[in-house]
């Protein structure tokens, strides 16, 4: 085990994954330490305790633990490498996430994945609400339901729900491919149930195995855009 | 923001704990709030005494001796009522073997000037302005016992930073509610009941959530009904924490604007606005942690 203790700390090169005590090192140091890992290191995080901004900015190709319960921003702006949460995540998981991997055991709070450019967040229980919020080409897989406004004003990449949705799932969606296994609350303005066709079928296998799951794509439904608020309409000028 | 940390215990072997407990919980979330702070704990041996009421008054400085507000109280209640006055940090509490109301007569006619901030035989309330951990260590909340305790950390938006304006707010008999959220239509809904007969004390939009919800509970709503009736008139955001004298509720406003965890196992039940504050609490591990679902009223019982 290392201690951190300084914010230059980097750690050292050992066989095994490095364990970092977050009881006693301060997050800063540990987040500094990540950004400056080499490709193939192996980190694992112990008693996390719920702090925020853990394992943030990772531009490297490494494989971070973090065994407990991880605060807000977890994982934000994740590039490269892999980031498992054997607990639950707090706000804003992976928030922003450009490439890689983040994978939560337990549940995750709300606006996970927000604004995710690429890479892929698994999140094995449920996930809050605002699950995809304004996602970008992130793809995300939930193994339980997602909470209300999820994949508000999504522009591009999967959404996939093995649970049920909440209510107005992918609100004023402009682009993005949603699949529900379950119910679906409500359908946000400009949502629509569409056609579950063949390459539907083989994106959303590939998706699920890539989050380790084995139910049937032929279960699930898939929501998109109607594309009806791509453009003003004159009939709703008098609603300005 | 604001943050927000309860405790109800179910164990009564952890009850000489809950302060210690409680201290751990408040202090990982004073980020959230550094600017004033609040206490209430129920069933504390030192502060509350079965058979008879306390009154917490804000401040230590009641601009009299302790002795004088005794015999001035003392002076007004029946020779057996044997009141007794002590200062416990910023507070004042004022015990008497007479009924809440009786002894709030004799308080405010001893006190003219004095502010109520808590009433009941089971709770004392204390809040402060300043470093959320200093207002606890002066009540010394870390060596206090009890069944339950509530602490709150106010970030300031809609009224001043006052002690007055810190929560919790306890309006009714061993009532308390805190708030991480602000309310819009406060002062229309602070008309309503003013014209009901209600007295408010500050100018705090959760005063007005907390004298609606004792309102509603002497018109007979449960404590679940007063909060769902809540839902329907007040507007805003909010995570709401009500404790009486051997329960509590957690109830989200149905956007789900602010956070709220909860932790539960057999000897407790914990809710706090971020997991961090819950970390500390002796068999985490293995408690049953969900945030509660928008727009639904969660209760628990002694």
């Amino acid at each position: 085990m290392v201690t951190l203790t300084a914010p230059e700390a980097t750690a050292p090169a050992l066989d095994g994954p490095t364990v970092v005590d977050l009881a006693g090192a301060p997050v800063r140091d540990l987040n500094q330490a990540l950004h400056q890992g080499a490709g193939g290191q192996s980190w694992t995080i112990t008693n996390p305790g719920g702090k925020h901004s853990l394992a943030v900015g990772i531009n490297a190709d490494v494989s971070v633990t973090i065994e407990g319960h991880a605060g807000y921003y977890a994982a934000g702006m994740h590039q490269k490498g892999t980031v498992e949460i054997t607990g639950n995540a707090g706000v804003g998981l992976a928030e922003n996430i450009m490439s890689g991997t983040v994978h939560v055991k337990g549940d995750a709070s709300q606006s996970a994945a927000a604004t995710g450019h690429g890479g892929l967040v698994v999140i094995d229980g449920n996930a809050g609400a605002r699950c995809g919020i304004s996602m970008k080409g992130v793809d995300i897989v939930v193994g339980g339901n997602i909470g209300h406004m999820s994949a508000f004003m999504a522009q591009a990449g999967r959404l996939v729900v093995c649970g049920d949705a909440g209510d107005a799932l992918g609100d004023s969606i402009y682009e993005a491919r949603i699949y529900v296994k379950g119910t679906v609350a409500s359908l946000g303005a400009d949502c629509i149930e569409k056609p579950l066709r063949a390459e539907h079928l083989e994106e959303l296998a590939d998706l699920l195995a890539a989050a380790g799951r084995t139910d049937n794509p032929a279960d699930f439904k898939r929501y998109g855009s109607a594309r009806n608020l791509y453009h003003f309409h004159v009939d709703n000028s008098t609603a300005y | 923001m604001c943050g927000i940390a309860a405790l109800q215990l179910r164990n009564p072997s952890l009850h000489p704990q809950m302060g210690s407990l409680l201290s751990s919980m408040l202090c990982q979330i004073v980020d959230r709030g550094p600017d004033s702070a609040g206490l209430a704990v129920y069933n504390t041996p030192g502060l509350v005494a079965p058979g008879t009421s306390t009154l917490s008054l804000l401040g230590r400085n009641q601009g009299m001796a302790t002795a004088d507000i005794t015999a001035g109280v003392a002076a007004l209640l029946a020779s057996d009522a044997a009141p007794s006055v002590q200062v416990v940090g910023d507070t004042t509490l004022v015990s008497a073997a007479v009924g809440t109301d009786l002894l709030v007569k004799a308080v405010s006619e001893t006190l003219p000037a004095a502010t109520i901030i808590g009433r009941g035989e089971h709770v004392a309330v204390m809040k402060s302005v300043g470093h959320p951990m200093e207002i606890a260590a002066e009540h010394g909340l870390e060596a206090m016992a009890g069944s339950q305790g509530l602490s709150h950390t106010r970030m300031a938006t809609e009224s001043a930073v006052t002690a007055g304006g810190s929560h919790p707010f306890s309006v009714a008999d061993d009532l308390c509610l805190v708030h991480n959220g602000s309310f819009s239509n406060h002062a229309t809904v602070r008309r309503e009941l003013k014209r009901e007969g209600m007295v408010f004390d500050s100018e705090n939009d959760t005063e007005v959530g907390a004298r609606y919800v004792a309102s509603r509970l002497k018109q007979g709503d449960t404590l679940e009904e007063a909060l769902v009736n809540l839902g329907k008139v007040l507007d805003g955001f909010y995570t709401l924490v009500v404790t009486t004298a051997d329960s509590m509720a957690v109830v989200r406003d149905p956007i789900a604007c602010k956070p709220a965890i909860i932790a539960e196992t057999g000897d407790y039940v914990a809710m706090a606005s971020e997991y961090r504050a819950l970390a500390a609490l002796p068999g985490i591990d293995n408690a049953r942690i969900f945030e509660p679902e928008p727009g639904k009223v969660y209760t628990w019982s002694l």
